[in-house]
């Protein structure tokens, strides 16, 4: 009987899917995917994540927790699960999960979302899961110490590399995006200005008026927010102060490298964390704001299910639904990311094992919920709205008249009015081209809430709003994700020249954080001056690189169960690792060596170099220089594709090896803590 | 809903003060504690001074 809940629960699920499923060309309630995504999120954690739990892991209540044994009051505490879960969603939630379903959205609603569902509940959650649960077993240990532990000290190193070069091409993909957010929205662009001295006073304030005081900074600093938005508009207006703040995305690229470079060796309390505190919060309210929202106004779906990009060509991303949807939707249905956040401070903070469940499979399905809302929010815009904001101005010229052609000629027709219209509304000059998923999101947002507060003439307020709500949290994760890859390279270059290490002077830090700069700055410029818009070939390499990281995670979690002697359940990891291999090895091989200059970059590169040895110059690139600077981003590109594929495949045979050995023994050989009694402790 | 102080403070890398107290009074009786503005310096300096400070994409 206490099943019977659940069963009407999937039950429930199973119809929605079916309806969004067979529904051609009638409108659909957004509410449908709201609803099937809960359902099935909700029975999967009753069940499957319980079932991991009780018979693959066998959490043990009884246990220590490295918070109990190692308890010290400021990195190892035992931490209610409610407390911590916030923590750990606010950790793994960011931009990816925001960005991917949109782009993913070209392809109409359906793959998507199916791939959000069945990839989180199966490939991603687990993921999340078995890392925290194997940190939690060893201390709360880093995941490239733990593949080292386990799989042996090359693979720890290959390992660490890999997750370096993901965390260049992760800050360089956000960075793009606030590039192409900001650029020459002189209203988006005072806003997010206005956060530096506004986080500058909140450093003040924290470390000299009132430290510590959290709450009263950050109300302080959303006020100041708020009236950044309201008077961004009049200083977009203005004739004197507009031209000041509407930049090219050139002059942007180099703004935002020199920020990055600046904002990672300033003192953290200066602003870094002051403005950690006006992100955190105000992603967490947004998001809260966008379910209410969308329950509250219900939406129709005007996006259809299916697009004819299915089988590639779309404009947002090049290539087919196999393999390309699966790394474009990267956070969300599952992120490699994660793993590093699994491995970090949570571990360190459970009180019970038993609570690693709810935070570890728990949180990750809160995150497919923001991911579906997301897709949700790009599918209920005017699909002509969609392309001509997501599509490279190569394709669509840039005034609304020449998009309006090229969106019609797709097969969504649109006019040039209502592209102008919409523009007007946002309070923005065009809405042509604005590529990289975050205004799309912003102007879906702006739908949204100005459904339930303050109608259309509160359009552009809210437009904005989530501009600067997005643009935020990006910035800070550059910050902290450059400071976090600064000391990576320390480690890194640690390894073969011992002085290099954190602690030892200071050269050093700064020489690894000038090479952590300059190799994300030479992504987004590259990005930034990519006539097709950048995210088109940017995205793909991080979501390649993103699921390639997730893979690597799988397979350590492969590798622990078989030297567990549980290789009997070692399916749950497996199915998801063989899947992940699958896509991110064809994706990978196809950006690599496709024939298809849209798709791989040797062909692309072949195409450039063929007419540059007969003098031609091919659109859209104007001279010669950009002639040989396409072609060197493209073998650059295709280096990098390379290093991940080998990095993957290294990983992979070292799994098998691991894997054959323990299965030879006959006695566990895993490398856990000892065990120790919660109660002794 | 009293947990909600504790996780808003959580999510940007503070801990609660109490707990440390407590377990400085339980493990370390002769030890001085950090005060509470201490405490709160090292915590924002943990967060992002060392390579534990990633955040998600």
């Amino acid at each position: 009987m206490r099943h019977l809940p659940w069963i009407l629960l999937a039950i429930a699920g199973a119809i929605c899917l079916a309806v969004l499923a067979v529904s051609r060309g009638e409108p659909v309630n957004a509410l449908w995917i709201v609803v099937a995504a809960v359902s099935c999120f909700l029975v999967a954690y009753r069940y499957y994540a319980l079932y991991i739990a009780r018979h693959v892991m066998r959490l043990d209540p009884a246990r220590a927790t490295p918070a109990i044994y190692r308890g010290d009051g400021l990195d190892y505490v035992a931490t209610d699960r409610r407390v911590l879960f916030g923590h750990h969603f606010a950790a793994i939630a960011g931009a990816g999960p925001l960005v991917g379903p949109v782009l993913a959205a070209q392809m109409g609603y359906l793959p998507g979302t199916l791939w959000i569902i069945f990839g989180v509940v199966l490939a991603g959650a687990v993921q999340d899961f078995m890392v925290l649960f194997i940190s939690m077993r060893r201390d709360g240990k880093s995941l490239g110490e733990l593949v080292r532990m386990e799989m042996g000290a090359i693979a720890g190193t290959i390992a660490l590399v890999g997750a370096f070069l993901i965390m260049v091409i992760i800050l360089a993909v956000l960075a793009l995006i606030v590039v192409r957010a900001l650029a020459e929205s002189p209203w988006g662009m005072f806003t997010v200005a206005a956060t530096i001295p506004l986080a500058l006073i909140m450093g003040i304030y924290t470390r000299w008026i009132r430290p510590g005081r959290i709450g009263e900074v950050s109300v302080l600093g959303f006020v100041g927010l708020i009236a950044a938005i309201v008077f961004g508009q009049n200083v977009a207006a203005s004739e004197v102060w507009g031209p000041i703040f509407t930049f090219t995305p050139q002059t942007l690229c180099w703004i935002l490298i020199g920020y990055g470079a600046l904002a990672s060796i300033l003192p953290v309390w200066m602003l870094l964390a002051p403005r950690d505190y006006l992100s955190t919060f105000l992603k967490i309210g947004a998001i809260t704001a966008l379910a209410i929202g969308i329950v509250v106004m219900a939406p129709e779906l005007r996006m259809p299910p299916l697009t004819r990009f299915v089988g590639g060509g779309g404009p947002a991303w090049s290539g087919a639904l196999f393999p390309f949807l699966f790394i474009t939707i990267a956070c969300g249905a599952v992120s490699g990311f994660h793993a590093l956040i699994a491995s970090g401070t949570t571990p360190k903070l459970i009180a019970t094992e038993t609570d690693a469940t709810f935070i570890g499979y728990g949180a990750m399905l809160m995150e497919a919920f923001v991911a579906i809302m997301a897709l949700v929010g790009a599918s209920i815009l005017d699909p002509g709205i969609y392309f001509a904001m997501n599509s490279p101005a190569a394709i669509l010229g840039t005034s609304p008249e020449s998009a309006a052609q090229a969106v019609t000629a797709m097969g969504f027709p649109v006019s040039a009015d209502l592209l102008t219209q919409t523009a007007r509304d946002v309070g923005e000059l065009s809405i042509v081209s604005r590529t990289g998923g975050a205004p799309t999101l912003a102007v879906a947002m702006a739908e949204i809430f100005s459904h339930i507060a303050g109608g259309s003439a509160m359009k552009a307020f809210w437009y904005h709003f989530a501009i600067l709500f997005e643009a935020l949290f990006i910035l800070t994760a550059v910050d902290a994700g450059t400071r976090a890859g600064r000391f990576m390279l320390q480690d890194l270059i640690g390894l073969a020249v011992p002085s290099f290490r954190a602690g030892s002077s200071w050269a050093p830090g700064v020489l690894a954080t000038a090479l952590c700069v300059a190799s994300w700055g030479f992504f987004l410029y590259q990005g930034v001056t990519d006539p097709l818009g950048g995210v088109n070939t940017l995205w793909p390499v991080f979501g390649i690189s993103n699921q390639m990281l997730a893979a690597i995670a799988l397979m350590l979690a492969t590798t622990v169960l078989f030297r567990m002697k549980r290789q009997r359940y070692a399916w749950v990891t497996v199915i998801p690792t063989v899947w992940l291999l699958i896509c991110t090895l064809s994706a990978g091989s196809l950006k690599l060596l496709s024939s298809d200059p849209a798709v791989g970059f040797l062909a692309h590169a072949a195409k450039f170099g063929a007419a540059i040895e007969t003098g031609q110059i091919l659109a859209p690139a104007k001279s010669m220089e950009e002639m040989n600077a396409i072609v060197f981003n493209d073998r650059v590109d295709a280096a990098l594709c390379a290093i991940f594929l080998a990095v993957v495949i290294s990983l992979l045979g070292f799994t098998v090896r691991t894997c054959r050995a323990a299965l030879r023994e006959d006695e566990p050989t895993v490398s856990e803590s000892p065990m120790q009694m919660a109660a002794a402790v | 809903m009293k947990f909600l102080p504790d996780m808003l403070r959580l999510m940007v890398g503070q801990p609660p003060y109490e707990a440390y107290l407590a377990h400085m009074a339980r493990n370390h009786p002769g030890a001085t504690p950090m005060t509470r503005v201490e405490f709160f310096r090292n915590r924002e300096q943990a967060r992002f001074g060392g390579a534990g400070g990633g955040k998600c994409c």
